[in-house]
C-alpha cells in the first residue's frame, strides 16, 4: 500500500514571536524551523503500518518555499521512501488554497491512506486534512490518539471532550495524528545518510484561490504583574480570601 | 443577510459551545444583519425550540436517523445543504473537537475560507474580521474573508450566550440527502473519559501540575484540591512526556489551548509553551518553591513554598468554605 505524508515546516515551539515589518507575518529571523511536532506522529504511523505490512511506500508531501526540504529530508531521514516538494514563493497559503494544492498532487498517487498533523503548530487552523479529506471526497478522522488497520478497515481512537470516540473507515482515508498516538522514533545516523540518496520530486504547486486573507499579526498585552501572596502554607488563608472576595473566582 | 449557526448536540443535548455562537451571532447580526438560523443534525429533535432564548429565530432540523452519533460527512452535507439554501453571510461553528473536524469540510464543500478556533469576530470597514491566537496564544491574527460566506469556529467560553426570555425559535425540517450504507466513516462507539469529568478546554477551574509534583504518584494530592475546587486536573508537557499523566490533560503548545476563570498551577517553571495554552485564563494562582519561576511573571496570587505543605493546606481551606456555603 501507499502512504502519504503531508508534513509542514514551522517554527520551533520555544520560539519568541516578533511581528515582520509589514505587520502580517512572523518576522522569520532567528526562527529554528522544525518539522511540525504533530507530523512527527503521522510520519510514524505510516511507518509502523508499512512495517507490519511487510512493505509498500511511505511518500512525504510538502507545500512552500525551499525551506521545507530540510523538513522532507528530516521525514526521509526517518524512514520516509520518496518526498514530493510542490513549490511557491507564496510564504503563508492559507488552508483552502493549500489544500487545493495538495488535492491536484494526491488525486494521482493511488495511495490508501494520507496522513497528517492533527494541527500546524504555527497558524494552528487545523484544516487541512479534512479539507483535503473532503474535497477528494474521502472519509477523514481527526485528532487520532489510537490507530489499527485490519484489512481495508482502519479504526481510530479519537480525543473528544471527556472521553474516545471510535471510527472505523474504509480505505482509501485520511487521519490526522494527536500526540500520544505512538512514539516517535529519532532519525538514525544511517537513516540520515540514506536520505541523501533518497529522491525529491520537484513540482510547482498549484494553489488554489485563497478563502482567507491575513491583515495584521499582533502580540498580545502582557498580563500585568501579580504578586506574591506569601510563603508556604501560612500564605493559604489570605490566597482563598482573595480568590474569593477580590478575583470572585471561587 | 442571515448568520447560520450549526447547532452541536451529543446525546440529545445541546452543546453549550452552540449558546455561545448563537450569543456571538445575535451580536454580529445588528451589524451584519439578520436572521440568526440554526442548523441542527440529529436523530430526533434535541428541543430546538428552546434556542430561541440563546438568540435563534428559527432552526433547521436536519434530522436522518445515522446522525445520533456524529457522522463528518453526513454532517457536513446537512450543513452545507442549509448554506446553500440561506446564502448566510456567516456561519459559525463551536471550535469544539466536533465543530473542528466539521467546519473545514463544509468550507471545502462551500470553497469557503474558514477561520478556526476565534477569540473575537468584528466588522472593520464594513469587512469581517476574525481574531484568532496563533502560535498557541503567543500572537493574535487578524483575518479577513475573500469569499461568502464567511466561516468561523468559536474558541469555547469566550464568548457569552444571550438569555432572550420566553422567546422560542421556529423548528423546520431540512432534507438532506444522504446514504448513511454507503457512509465509509462510522462511529462504532464513545467511551467516557470519566463519569462528571469536564474537559480541559470546557473547564471553569483547572490545577495542573508540573515536574515539582516530583511522582505520578503525588497528583492525588492535586486531585483532592480539583474535588475540593470542582475542577478539572491538567498537566505540563513535561509530566506528560515522562508517562505520568495522559495527554488529554496536556495544557500548551503541544496540548490543550485553555481559558478557565482560575488556573492554578502547582510545581509547573513556566516554560513559554506551557504559558500560551493558559495565560488567556482569567485568574492565575501559582505555587511553586523556586520564586523566579517565569510562572510567577503571569499568575495574578502567588506562593512561594513547597508544594507537598501548600497543597493540603489549600484543599482544607477550601474545604472549609464549601462547608460554610
Amino acid at each position: 500500500m501507499i502512504q502519504v505524508v503531508c508534513v509542514k515546516q514551522v517554527p520551533d515551539t520555544e520560539t519568541r514571536v516578533k511581528v515582520a515589518a509589514d505587520g502580517r507575518d512572523l518576522d522569520p529571523a532567528g526562527v529554528t524551523w522544525v518539522l511540525n511536532p504533530y507530523d512527527e506522529y503521522a510520519v510514524e504511523q505510516a511507518l509502523r503500518v508499512r512495517d507490519q505490512q511487510g512493505g509498500g511506500e511511505v511518500v512525504a508531501v510538502s507545500v512552500g518555499g525551499p525551506g521545507v526540504l530540510s523538513a522532507l529530508r528530516n521525514v526521509l531521514a526517518l524512514g520516509a521512501d520518496r518526498a514530493i516538494h510542490l513549490r511557491t514563493d507564496v510564504t503563508a497559503p492559507d488552508p483552502l488554497s493549500l489544500s487545493r494544492a495538495l488535492v491536484a498532487e494526491l488525486r494521482g498517487l493511488g495511495a490508501g491512506l494520507f496522513w497528517f498533523g492533527k494541527q500546524a503548530v504555527d497558524d494552528d487552523q487545523a484544516q487541512v486534512g479534512p479539507m483535503t479529506a473532503e474535497l477528494l471526497g474521502l472519509p477523514c478522522a481527526t485528532v487520532a490518539a489510537g490507530f489499527t488497520l485490519e484489512g481495508e478497515k482502519a479504526v481510530v481512537e479519537r480525543e473528544i471532550e471527556g472521553g474516545r470516540e471510535v471510527v472505523e473507515l474504509t480505505l482509501p482515508a485520511v487521519v490526522t495524528a494527536e500526540k500520544g498516538l505512538n512514539e516517535p522514533r529519532y532519525a538514525s545516523l544511517k537513516g540520515i545518510m540514506a536520505a541523501k540518496k533518497k529522491m525529491i520530486e520537484e513540482r510547482p504547486a498549484e494553489l488554489g484561490e485563497p478563502g482567507l486573507e491575513v491583515v495584521a499579526l499582533v502580540l498580545p498585552p502582557p498580563r500585568a504583574a501579580g504578586r506574591i501572596v506569601g510563603q508556604g502554607p501560612q500564605a493559604v488563608a489570605e490566597l482563598v480570601r482573595l480568590l474569593r472576595e477580590d478575583a470572585k473566582v471561587i | 443577510m442571515s448568520i447560520l449557526v450549526f447547532i452541536e448536540q451529543r446525546d440529545g443535548r445541546v452543546r453549550a459551545v452552540s449558546r455561545e455562537a448563537l450569543g456571538e451571532a445575535t451580536r454580529l447580526a445588528a451589524t451584519l444583519g439578520g436572521p440568526v438560523v440554526g442548523v441542527c443534525p440529529a436523530a430526533a429533535d434535541p428541543g430546538l425550540a428552546a434556542l430561541g432564548e440563546a438568540g435563534a429565530e428559527r432552526v433547521l432540523l436536519a434530522a436522518h436517523p445515522a446522525f445520533a452519533a456524529y457522522d463528518a460527512a453526513g454532517y457536513a452535507r446537512a450543513v452545507a445543504a442549509a448554506a446553500d439554501a440561506l446564502k448566510p453571510a456567516l456561519v459559525l461553528f463551536g471550535a469544539s473537537t466536533m465543530g473542528r473536524d466539521l467546519a473545514p469540510r463544509v468550507a471545502a464543500r462551500l470553497g469557503a475560507g474558514l477561520a478556526s478556533d476565534c477569540t473575537a469576530l468584528t466588522v472593520e470597514d464594513g469587512r469581517l474580521v476574525a481574531s484568532r491566537p496563533v502560535f498557541a496564544g503567543k500572537a493574535l491574527q487578524k483575518v479577513a474573508f475573500r469569499k461568502v460566506p464567511a466561516l468561523a469556529t468559536l474558541r469555547p467560553k469566550v464568548f457569552v450566550p444571550v438569555a432572550l426570555g420566553g422567546k422560542s425559535a421556529a423548528v423546520e425540517l431540512l432534507a438532506v440527502d444522504f446514504d448513511a450504507a454507503a457512509s465509509r466513516a462510522k462511529v462504532l462507539r464513545v467511551a467516557a473519559a470519566g463519569a462528571g469529568r469536564v474537559d480541559l478546554t470546557e473547564a471553569e477551574v483547572i490545577v495542573s501540575g508540573g515536574r515539582g509534583m516530583k511522582g505520578p504518584e503525588h497528583f492525588q494530592l492535586l486531585e483532592d484540591l480539583a474535588a475540593a475546587l470542582g475542577a478539572s486536573v491538567g498537566a505540563s508537557r513535561a509530566v506528560v512526556d515522562a508517562g505520568w499523566r495522559p495527554h488529554a490533560e496536556q495544557v500548551g503548545q503541544t496540548g490543550k489551548t485553555v481559558s478557565p476563570k482560575l488556573y492554578v498551577a502547582v510545581g509547573i517553571s513556566g516554560a513559554i509553551q506551557h504559558l500560551t495554552g493558559m495565560s488567556s485564563s482569567r485568574c492565575i494562582v501559582a505555587i511553586n518553591k523556586d520564586a523566579e519561576a517565569p510562572i510567577f511573571k503571569v499568575a495574578d496570587y502567588g506562593i512561594v513554598g513547597d508544594l507537598f505543605e501548600v497543597l493540603p493546606a489549600l484543599t482544607e481551606a477550601v474545604g472549609k468554605l464549601n462547608a460554610h456555603a
